[in-house]
């Protein structure tokens, strides 16, 4: 259990700004200040208001516990800190060095302010420690969750890119669907071919699945899953690039399609659908 | 007692859910239909649940259980406006609801009931 | 018991005794779940979800409590719920939780179903011991 004293918090409340330009100076020293990519000033009120926080949340909180509630709002700042970092481009280490920055210029105040007792500025000088260091953990980890969340938004967006939701026809869509088909991706393609459906009040959606190399149980099911929510909103699905390996895979399972329309190639697909639209395609002479 | 409104249009029953549904409500709603099918010899009958968020398998029971009951007195039911992140819900729950004709809008599902009806 | 990753950020009870509670308790779970920042059909799954094991709750096991808690886990946030009751208990878990994905039309507890909807889910039950069930989703 460290806490901090009530004679450190009111040192360094007291002496707020030389504390900041110090530690303004030592961000610049480290280089951290010459980046375009946030602004001196950005960075002096990011500094200030983790300072006050801080020291709000020492006054009443345990030094050594930074998962307590106390400690929320801090937390919930230097989260905020990292994920802004991450999505700017700054590395861990960058984003780290922003509080333990911090910690020598603390030293400072507390020897000054504890000058005349070493054994309580030594007990003081830990607890500092021990919090910036825990608080600082707790940046690098959260710039780590902020960074593998970037990357996998980016990777639903890629996914998202690679298989094109496509208005073949008033009424009818097309999603043509290139490379292996795992959970992760059917669902994202899944929802939104489903969104597409509502949006254009399609009636008919071909899924060709040319690109796809392997049908498995797997793939069937997911596929089944897909074509039943379609129906249950009132649409209809034909499943097209159904090549003759596939066919037989699809047999040897035993995989029931329950009625499910299948054909070779998009063309006849659309073909399809065109005459269950009642469209008729006719030659103009 | 609250109750779900059943409009009549022409030959059609119309039941636009709007509200989240106690079990009790859903009930009732089967029941009342019941008794509009048999009182106006309807040959149709329509749900809209665009304004449902969330389906469970009670209310999808439900609607099962309103195709079958509408079948029985010679209607046909027709689901309309079905939300996507409920109908891929619904799947992942195990329910394809087999029995219920369905159709993107009411509109639609007019249309699907005047042609059902020419055909029958 | 489960573990979870994480830390419990906020937590709190309902009953779910009538049937009036299963749709108190889905509203419930829709104003955790958009705090949580959970995607539409994410959301939609776990109120569907809790939904089920709520009227579970209620009607086999004679009225019990949904307890929540808001899991933190570094950024990210996600939702545990319990659901206990003082009920007969679940006699064959087995054959509970047994049907698989069909078209069937889903008789039965639903057990099976809502599990595939959640993230983590753990149940406890034996006869005569009530039942409690834990589901967990994460945003």
């Amino acid at each position: 259990m460290a806490v901090l004293h009530a004679r450190t918090i009111d040192a360094v409340r007291k002496n707020e700004p030389a504390l900041l330009a110090r530690w303004s100076q030592n961000l610049e020293a480290s280089g951290a200040t010459r980046d375009a990519r946030i602004s001196p000033q950005e960075m002096s009120t990011q500094a200030r208001d983790f300072l006050r926080l801080m020291v709000d949340a020492s006054a009443t909180a345990d030094a050594s516990d930074t998962g307590a509630r106390e400690w929320a709002d801090t937390r919930a700042f230097l989260e905020n800190l990292s994920r802004t970092r991450a999505l700017q481009g700054f590395d861990s280490q960058d984003t780290a060095s922003f509080i333990f920055s911090l910690k020598r210029v603390l030293f400072e105040t507390i020897q000054h302010a504890y000058a005349d007792s070493p054994q309580d500025q030594a007990g003081q000088m830990w607890a500092v420690s021990e919090l910036l260091d825990s608080l600082g953990m707790h940046t690098v980890r959260s710039f780590q969750k902020s960074r593998e969340e970037i990357i996998a938004r980016q990777q639903e967006d890629l996914l998202e890119l690679s298989t094109p939701v496509v208005k073949l026809w008033e009424g009818v869509l097309a999603l043509p669907m290139i490379g292996t088909l795992d959970s992760q991706r059917t669902q994202v393609v899944m929802e939104s071919l489903l969104e597409r459906i509502v949006e254009t009040g399609s009636e008919i959606a071909i899924i060709d699945i040319t690109g796809v190399p392997t049908v498995d149980t797997l793939v069937a099911q997911h596929l089944l899953k897909t074509v039943t929510a379609i129906r249950l909103m009132g649409a209809d699905c034909i499943i097209s690039g159904v090549r003759p390996q596939i066919a037989q895979t699809i047999v040897h399972l035993g995989l029931d399609l329950q009625g499910i329309v299948t054909k070779a190639n998009l063309a006849d697909a659309l073909a399809v659908a065109l005459q269950r639209l009642e469209f008729r395609v006719t030659k103009a002479a | 007692m609250e109750r779900i409104p059943i409009l009549r249009m022409g030959e059609f029953l119309l039941v636009t859910i709007q509200v989240d549904m106690h079990d009790q409500l859903a009930l009732t709603l089967q029941e009342d239909l019941a008794e509009r099918i048999r009182k106006t010899s309807a040959k149709g009958v329509l749900i809209d649940i665009s304004a449902l968020e969330i389906v469970d398998s009670f209310i999808g029971r439900m609607i099962s259980t309103i195709a079958g009951l509408s079948k029985i007195m010679d209607a046909q039911t027709v689901l309309v406006g079905m939300q996507p992140a409920v109908a891929i819900t619904l799947v992942e729950l195990g329910l394809s609801l087999p029995g219920v004709a369905t159709a993107l809008d009411a509109e639609r599902g007019m249309s699907l009931l005047r042609r059902r009806l020419k055909l029958s | 018991m489960m573990t979870v990753p994480g830390v419990t950020r906020e937590s709190g009870s309902q009953e779910v005794v009538v049937e009036q509670d299963v749709v108190i308790a889905r509203q419930t779970v829709r104003k955790l779940s958009t705090q949580c920042g959970m995607r539409l059909v994410d959301m939609t799954k776990f109120i569907t979800a809790a939904s089920e094991l709520a009227r579970n709750t209620v009607i086999y096991g004679g009225g019990g409590q949904m307890e929540w808690d808001v899991l933190e886990n570094g950024t990210r946030k996600g939702l545990r719920l319990r659901f206990r009751d003082d009920g007969p208990g679940i006699a064959d878990l087995k054959l509970a939780m047994s049907d698989g994905w069909t078209s069937g039309n889903g008789l039965g507890l639903g057990l099976s179903g809502a599990k595939r909807l959640v993230d983590q889910f753990d149940i406890e039950t034996a006869p005569g011991q009530g039942t409690r069930i834990t589901i967990v989703k994460w945003a």
